[in-house]
């Protein structure tokens, strides 16, 4: 039995009832008296050079009511890493891809501005385009931005401990190469925005975001306004994933197209401009060197990396790194060394999705475990679970492991899955197959360098005491996060979850980071309790004082004011609370008092009761170059089975079964955790098996729709056995950690180890088309390998 | 040239003034303000824009407003009745079927268009009903639990839904 009334429960999603019933808004079904339509001209080119930008044309149509160019935006350089900023709003000298924006139309119905966009007029001159990291990589290669010479918009070089002594130590060292693709995020919902600037100056935003402060600030910047001018407001978000995790054009335009007509201005991408926007997944492309003894004890790891960025550098950085650091863990490594180089190709630019950065870097690394196990004769559940790390260790690379429930994971699902049972005994054609992950549990620094609170939260009690509310600049997306927060602050206060009212995206109701890097549980979290425990302390003062017994001897739970003596008297409470709700039908009867009469008395005293919280975390991880990326307060951790069925004759294959066990730390809504670690899964296979944006010789996408470009259906997605892992994770609030990055790391190497065992073939390409398959199956053949 | 049509959405008549090439999803929408009806892709790619149009789900974004004309349509909106949601409905919010919502509408119509077929389907028919529906978030499973049980409470009630 939990000590706990609220949170580790089902309890059902406050924002359920609204979506289920299309009452729900989201950003497109929001208007605005007078509002105007915005559209974008985006470059038909990949690499030119802009002569001359003519807008005369679209000036003089008739319902046009602003034109913006460079030439008034201004070439503010923004970006996502301040190290790195170099987009400015709109192109000047030239465009580096297909898609890149150069100007803007306000008009007063959309048609009207997508005519505008139609006869604007750009010279171009063609410059070399460069689709491929070996093309951009040549010595003396045309570069997309000055000053970064063979294309390298960032490299790394880290190494820890002593690589090359330790694989002279090893008994085997092996060396794989390994390609991802590019994808998409692909969420239902494109992007949309409202921008709405008033004659006082004052700017306001709606936008289908994950991160209203980082766009407050980057919209402040780039239109040249103070921060506190700029109110950002997010309504419901159809899923993000990673690509709204930054400022977009798409805003940035609505809001000076705004602030020129002042009126309001409302602009969405299509489907298409999803894509070529993009900053979602970048290629990977891996080479890893590993070396370990007999006994499977892992020695050393070298890691070399080159991620195709496309023409900016949005989350690139981050990516960079991460897709290093990501692999300290969850096992033993004394050694490891990355190389890692970003490349600006003309391509769309890549950013940051779920499990960002360490998604292929895990699927190349399990992929080789799983190799190396069978060259030593082992398990590969054996080989993982002689390396894995427990709390309290920590990482060659610095990152403390607080908690973690690895070795318990890969118990789970070698349970759950009935693996011992099935490896090695099933027919040709079938197969199963596993891996680990971790992953971070927020970000353990900003983006920008700051010593900011990661979150603030206020909690104020409505004036009549029935009423919980919680205000955040947190961003629910889709993950939850509103209804995590509005339990926590129940048990925290300890109301009922009926009287908590969550208020959340708005940069007006305090600072929060965002929904990225898996962060808003343990952060927002952490915040939303102190301040509920703020309100909490101030109503039992209140109380103290006015039934002269002491504050430790009262508790709240469940709504109901608990004291330790029983000889309290608070009729006079009772009756004042009555008497001021002369003809309610709800009054408080019972032999308890009620919360509700508490917070009134404390309103009585006090006036309104707030509270608020707060959360930074601690300083962390490493002094080396690049050491923030990776370092989080906790870390969550998963193992996956997944069973698969091979088609040997067309390639095809089908997943049959996936067992996955998180260690979440503690669970807050157990649906909710469920629901993250089967949505992880259900995009890690669609990136397994069918997800490649897809390009032309000139660098347009192929493929720039949900037909073409595949994501799982509820045909192609198995159910999963999600087994909930609990550690406790000391730095969490009660104890939570992440869920909704880390459960997609293992889903990847999980199916291509599966496909291994069905067919006795290594693939060490993505995705795992049939045609992909079925070459590697014909090549096996005609190398005469029999094995099955 | 706009053009006279009439239809019925959620048992109320309308007569609305057309654009030809205007949609029925944003007839929808953007002149007759329901909102519970999404679009996600305007290409009958995802599925968001579902609706029911005399008794078949279609993509709202592949039809345009004059082949609606006559039609009898039903939206997210008309689901509820007085005794409150629509059993589909519920067992969305209990299973933990939705997680962001936009594809929530038009996989709610699939799967309650599904049952008015079929009461009693097994997963490989829900699977199937829904696959034209794209959910990026939940992996499907929750959505599969919850039409299940929907059917489940239709098999015991014995009430028929419209």
């Amino acid at each position: 039995m939990s000590e706990y009334s609220i949170i580790n429960t089902r309890a059902p999603r406050l924002d359920a009832p609204d979506k289920a019933t299309g009452r729900a808004t989201f950003i497109d079904d929001l208007n605005m008296p007078g509002m105007l339509f915005g559209a974008i001209l985006q470059s038909p080119l990949a690499h030119a050079k802009i002569l001359n930008i003519d807008t005369s044309r679209a000036k003089k149509l008739p319902g046009v009511k602003a034109v913006v160019t460079a030439e008034e935006a201004g070439l503010v350089k923004y970006g996502v890493s301040p190290a790195r900023y170099d987009e400015t709003l709109y192109c000047h000298e030239k465009v580096r891809y297909v898609g890149d924006e150069i100007a803007a139309v306000a008009a007063v119905d959309l048609e009207t501005a997508l005519e505008a966009v139609s006869l604007i007029r750009v010279d171009y001159d063609d410059l070399p385009a460069l689709f491929t990291i070996e093309e951009a990589m040549v010595e003396g290669a045309p570069a997309l931005h000055e000053g970064f010479p063979q294309n390298i918009c960032a490299e790394v070089h880290q190494e820890f401990g002593d690589v090359e002594a330790a694989f002279n130590e090893c008994d085997l060292v092996r060396t794989d190469k390994f390609i991802s693709k590019r994808q998409d995020a692909a969420f239902i919902e494109p992007h949309g925005c409202i921008a709405d600037y008033d004659l006082s100056g004052h700017l306001t935003l709606h936008t289908s975001t994950q991160v209203p402060h980082y766009v407050m600030r980057t919209v402040a910047m780039v239109m040249g306004l103070p921060v506190g001018d700029v109110r950002v407001v997010k309504p419901y978000v159809g899923g993000g994933f990673g690509p709204k995790a930054e400022a977009t054009p798409l805003e940035m335009s609505a809001c000076i197209l705004s602030m020129k007509t002042v009126r309001p201005v409302k602009m969405n991408y299509t489907r298409e401009q999803v894509f070529l926007h993009s900053r979602a997944r970048h290629q990977f492309i891996h080479t890893m060197t590993t070396g370990v003894k007999k006994d499977g004890t892992l020695m050393a790891l070298k890691n070399e990396c080159y991620l195709d960025g496309g023409a900016y550098t949005s989350f690139g950085i981050a990516t960079v790194y991460y897709a290093g650091s990501l692999l300290g863990g969850p096992y033993k490594l004394p050694n490891m060394k990355y190389d890692g180089w970003r490349i600006y190709t003309n391509k769309p630019v890549c950013g940051a999705q779920r499990g960002h950065g360490g998604v292929a870097a895990r699927a190349a690394w399990e992929h080789q475990l799983d190799i190396i196990a069978e060259e030593l004769g082992m398990d590969p559940i054996e080989l993982r679970l002689k390396n894995v790390m427990v709390a309290g260790d920590t990482t060659c690379n610095e990152l403390n492991m607080s908690s973690l429930g690895m070795k318990e994971c890969v118990e789970a699902v070698r349970q759950g899955s009935k693996w011992n049972a099935k490896r090695g005994k099933m027919p040709r054609g079938k197969g199963i197959g596993m891996a680990c992950g971790f992953f971070v549990s927020g970000a353990g620094y900003p983006i920008y360098r700051s010593d900011t609170y990661h979150s603030t939260v206020l909690i104020k009690l409505s004036e009549d005491g029935g009423t919980v509310n919680v205000y955040t600049g947190s961003a629910e997306i889709g993950q939850g996060s509103d209804t995590t927060m509005a339990m926590i602050a129940a048990e925290a206060l300890g109301v009922r979850l009926d009287d908590v009212r969550v208020a959340s995206g708005d940069t007006e109701f305090g600072v929060d980071l965002g929904a990225y890097s898996s962060r808003q549980t343990l952060m927002t979290g952490h915040a939303t309790k102190e301040a509920a425990e703020d309100v909490k302390r101030q109503v039992l003062e209140v109380l103290s004082e006015k039934l002269n017994t002491p504050v430790d001897g009262i508790d709240i739970k469940d709504g109901l004011i608990i004291f330790k003596s029983k000889d309290v008297d608070f009729s006079a409470i009772r009756a004042r609370y009555i008497k001021e709700h002369r003809g309610w039908s709800d009054l408080p009867r019972g032999n308890d008092l009620t919360f509700r009469e508490a917070a009134r008395t404390a309103y009585l005293a006090r006036g309104s009761i707030v509270g608020t919280g707060k959360y930074k975390p601690p300083e962390l991880g490493g002094k080396y170059k690049g050491a923030a990326v990776g370092t989080s307060p906790a870390y969550g951790c998963s193992a996956q089975v997944v069973e698969v069925t091979v088609d040997m004759e067309t390639g095809k294959i089908t997943v049959d079964k996936m067992t996955d066990a998180h260690d979440c730390g503690f669970a807050i809504n157990r649906t909710s955790v469920e629901g993250q670690m089967q949505g992880s899964l259900c995009m890690g296979l669609g990136e397994a098996m069918f997800e490649e944006v897809k390009f032309d010789e000139d660098g347009r996408i192929l493929n720039a729709n949900l037909g073409e470009y595949k994501i799982p259906t509820a045909l192609d997605m198995p159910n999963v056995e999600a087994i909930i892992v609990e550690s406790n994770e000391p730095n969490g609030p009660f104890g939570a950690k992440e869920v909704g990055e880390g459960a997609i790391i293992p889903t990847i190497p999980a199916i291509l180890n599966a496909v291994y065992d069905a067919t006795g073939v290594r693939i060490n390409e993505l995705p795992l088309t049939p045609e992909r398959v079925y070459m590697a199956l014909k090549a096996k053949v005609e190398k005469g390998d029999t094995r099955d | 040239m706009k053009r006279l049509i009439t239809l019925t959405v959620n048992d109320k008549k309308y007569e609305v003034a057309v654009e030809p090439n205007m949609t029925l999803v944003d007839l929808l929408r953007y002149e007759l303000g329901l909102t519970g009806t999404k679009k996600g892709c305007e290409v009958g790619d995802c599925g968001s824009c579902t609706v029911i149009m005399d008794g078949n789900p279609v993509n709202s974004c592949l039809v345009l407003a004059v082949q609606a004309n006559g039609r009898d349509i039903l939206t997210i909106e008309g689901l509820e009745t007085d005794e409150g949601l629509h059993p589909v409905q519920q067992a969305f919010v209990d299973k933990g079927a939705i997680q962001c919502g936009f594809c929530t509408s038009g996989m709610i119509l699939s799967a309650k268009n599904l049952l008015d077929r079929n009461a009693k389907p097994d997963e490989a028919e829900v699977r199937m009903a829904i696959s034209g529906n794209l959910c990026r978030c939940t992996g499907y499973q929750k959505i599969v639990e919850a039409i299940k049980s929907a059917s489940g409470w239709r098999e015991g009630s014995g009430k028929s839904h419209e």
